[in-house]
């Protein structure tokens, strides 16, 4: 071996079903994902397309009842079936997740200070608590608050706050990949782009891979180097996120791009622009490609079969039958 | 602009504090909305434009100002709320909370039909079931009947939010308030509702004041925009005016961290809206003015009046305002602008 591996996360065919009293219920449906140290790749998608399943399955917390396939390799080591043990010392330490919904996610009884401090002193057992609590206030201060931010309780600091605490958290043991789930999506456009400016700092500051899940395109193309557009369960596109949102090539990441409007493009003006329909019921997936229902493109043959993720060079993906026949 | 329906003028809301302090959520607003026209608000959380709509459908007592509904003040008794509430309707912002669980769609649109009694009023003779049929199908729910017995947890986000705005359309309003109405939505729904707005002030001239933090939504539905900052419309104008030549440095600030707008280099401001119990004294927007910190302020000699001036309540009279000393001396409306705080 010359050089050890680049990607820090590797999903290889990746297939989640939950078992529910009505049937399999399909969440992901064969899913690669690659994600290299100092990157920024973004997953976007509507409620239900199997983008926060995904996620999970990086530190293996899907719920009991889903069945996984497929292969998730951080650093090489396949999570999805490592000990116990060594998952357990892979959270946290190597990999990180920052869930929706900041609010929820921290205990309102006890001082951020300690919640941030509590993954350090699991894997850290032998440090002083001076020491911890040291670190604690350096993370604060990296994530923009101040370091005597750490006596207060949640509900003390605004949904911002909140969120920047979480983003500490997910610091705390210096991990080399952080998920986040819909870091903004709660929060107001100033501290969204807040929120946003910090985690391409730290990117760039830290060099960790960062992986961030959304249902708004246009914050991702505004952070991410990639993209991967999910629907139903699959990656319908996938490329640079400049490419992806400014050049959509299958119709629903097109869909998803012009969803929120170029503020200044006459065209948008008194048009918004939406798509008919609703997803499909994941138990219920309709023949051939399963966005053909609501594609204002469908062609007869999209009825047949799903279309394959089609190679359209320059790390360009789609999954679209109209531009297999060019 | 058409002749107002709905009006507000130097509207000012307090709320007291369980320490004693005294919040200003609202602090002199004047906002109108006539027939098929829409307004939107928009401004961060803490800007009081949730706030300034609760007054317009009289949900929220004024502490000073008045809301004026075809010419007359509010009649904030039982009886007066009630007739108000046939005219105008407000679609609250979540739609999941607002629905509620253990009624049927068909239960949550015909209580305001019951209770507005609007079969006895129909012209047309219809029946409840008529009247509850053709507001889903307005809202964009057909066949109605197959959602009749449907409840809010069986409905997709797009469905609930179309049942609420169809409990709000059964009673026919001239004007519709919509708080945040696509927020929770997928990106996918966002402009099948959005459409829906534009549909129903098209088809039945209603009136549509919009309450969003979202700029995109507003270039796609709006007619004119009221950006609002700690309690004060800071800057007013037509959504051309307003979105393509801002004037205000919160509004530049607030367009320039807009994702997609890739060539405005990010004005990314520091902090977040200040506590209403104490706003700042001269412009309310001083301590976080991008125009102040760089020191253009000073060089148009202005300085001085950000610190310590406050500015005059903006007049909604459909032309571009701009509550800022600074802009007044760029644009060369001084003069203009000081006639206004002595009146």
């Amino acid at each position: 071996m010359t050089t050890p591996p680049a990607e820090l996360l590797e999903v290889r065919d990746l297939r989640v079903s939950y078992l529910t009293s009505e049937g399999r219920l399909p969440a992901v449906r064969g899913v690669d994902l690659v994600v290299r140290a100092g990157e920024v790749v973004g997953v976007a998608g509507e409620s239900g397309c199997g983008k926060s399943t995904l996620a999970s399955t990086v530190l293996r917390l899907q719920p009991k009842d889903a069945q996984v396939e497929g292969e998730v390799l951080v650093a090489g080591a396949d999570v999805l079936t490592m000990r116990w043990g060594d998952l357990r010392a892979l959270r946290w330490d190597q990999v990180s997740i920052v869930f929706q919904g900041a609010l929820h996610s921290l205990n309102p009884v006890h001082r951020v200070g300690d919640q941030i401090g509590e993954p350090i002193r699991l894997h850290e057992p032998s440090l002083r608590a001076a020491e911890v609590s040291e670190r604690v206030r350096e993370l604060l201060e990296q994530v923009g608050l101040p370091r005597a931010r750490d006596r207060a309780y949640p509900h003390q600091l605004s949904g911002g706050q909140r969120q920047r605490v979480m983003i500490a958290m997910a610091l705390a043991c210096r991990p080399r990949l952080i998920v986040a789930d819909e870091p903004t999506t709660a929060l107001d456009v100033m501290v969204q782009a807040q929120i946003l400016a910090l985690l391409s700092d730290l990117v760039r500051d830290l060099g960790v891979g960062l992986v961030i899940i959304s249902h708004d395109l246009s914050v991702l193309a505004d952070v991410c180097d990639r993209v991967a557009v999910m629907y139903a369960g699959r990656i319908v596109e996938t490329g640079t996120s400049q490419e992806v949102f400014s050049d959509p090539r299958h119709p629903y990441a097109a869909a998803l791009s012009s969803a929120f409007p170029r503020i200044g493009d006459p065209a948008a003006r008194y048009a918004p622009s939406g798509l008919p329909g609703d997803p499909p019921d994941p138990r219920d997936l309709p023949a051939g490609c399963s966005f053909a229902p609501r594609c204002p493109l469908a062609l007869d043959a999209c009825r047949v079969a799903e279309p394959p993720l089609l190679d359209l060079g320059n790390g360009r993906r789609a999954a679209c039958i109209r531009l297999g026949a060019s | 602009m058409s002749a107002p329906v709905l009006e507000a003028r130097s509207a000012t809301v307090d709320f007291t504090t369980r320490g004693g302090a005294v919040a200003r959520a609202l602090d002199g607003v004047d906002v109108s909305v006539g027939r098929g026209e829409v307004l939107a608000l928009v401004g961060e959380s803490g800007s009081g434009k949730t706030t300034l709509a609760r007054t317009l459908v009289g949900l929220q007592r004024l502490t000073a100002g008045e809301v004026l509904f075809e010419g007359r003040p509010l009649d904030y008794s039982a009886r007066g709320l009630r007739t108000l509430r046939r005219h105008v309707q407000m679609v609250l912002q979540d739609a999941a909370g607002s629905l509620n669980p253990r009624q049927t769609v068909y239960e949550s649109v015909a209580e305001g039909i019951r209770l507005h009694k609007r079969v006895a009023a129909d012209e047309q003779g219809r029946t409840e079931v008529d009247l509850v049929a053709a507001a889903l199908a307005e809202a964009g729910l057909r066949p109605p009947e197959r959602l009749f017995l449907r409840y809010p947890h069986e409905l997709s986000g797009g469905q609930k939010q179309r049942v609420l705005i169809a409990g709000a359309l059964a009673l026919r309003p001239q004007i519709l308030l919509a708080d945040e109405p696509v927020s929770s939505l997928d990106a996918s729904i966002r402009g099948e509702i959005l459409a829906l707005l534009l549909e129903l002030r098209e088809e039945n001239g209603v009136g549509i004041v919009v309450v969003t933090h979202d700029l995109g939504l507003a270039w796609n539905i709006a007619d004119r925009i009221a950006v609002m900052y700690l309690g004060r419309v800071v800057e007013f104008g037509s959504t051309e005016e307003v979105l393509e030549s801002p004037r205000h440095p919160y509004t530049q600030a607030l367009l320039s961290v807009v994702p997609e707008i890739s060539h405005l280099e990010p004005i990314v401001l520091r902090g977040e809206i200040p506590d209403p119990t104490r706003i700042p004294g001269g412009c309310r927007f001083h301590p976080r003015c991008p125009k102040l910190a760089d020191g253009s302020a000073a060089a148009a000699g202005v300085e001085h009046r950000c610190l310590n001036d406050g500015l005059a309540v903006l007049p909604a009279d459909g032309e571009h305002r701009v509550a800022c000393h600074l802009d007044a001396v760029l644009t060369g409306a001084a003069e203009q602008g000081r006639g206004e705080v002595s009146a």
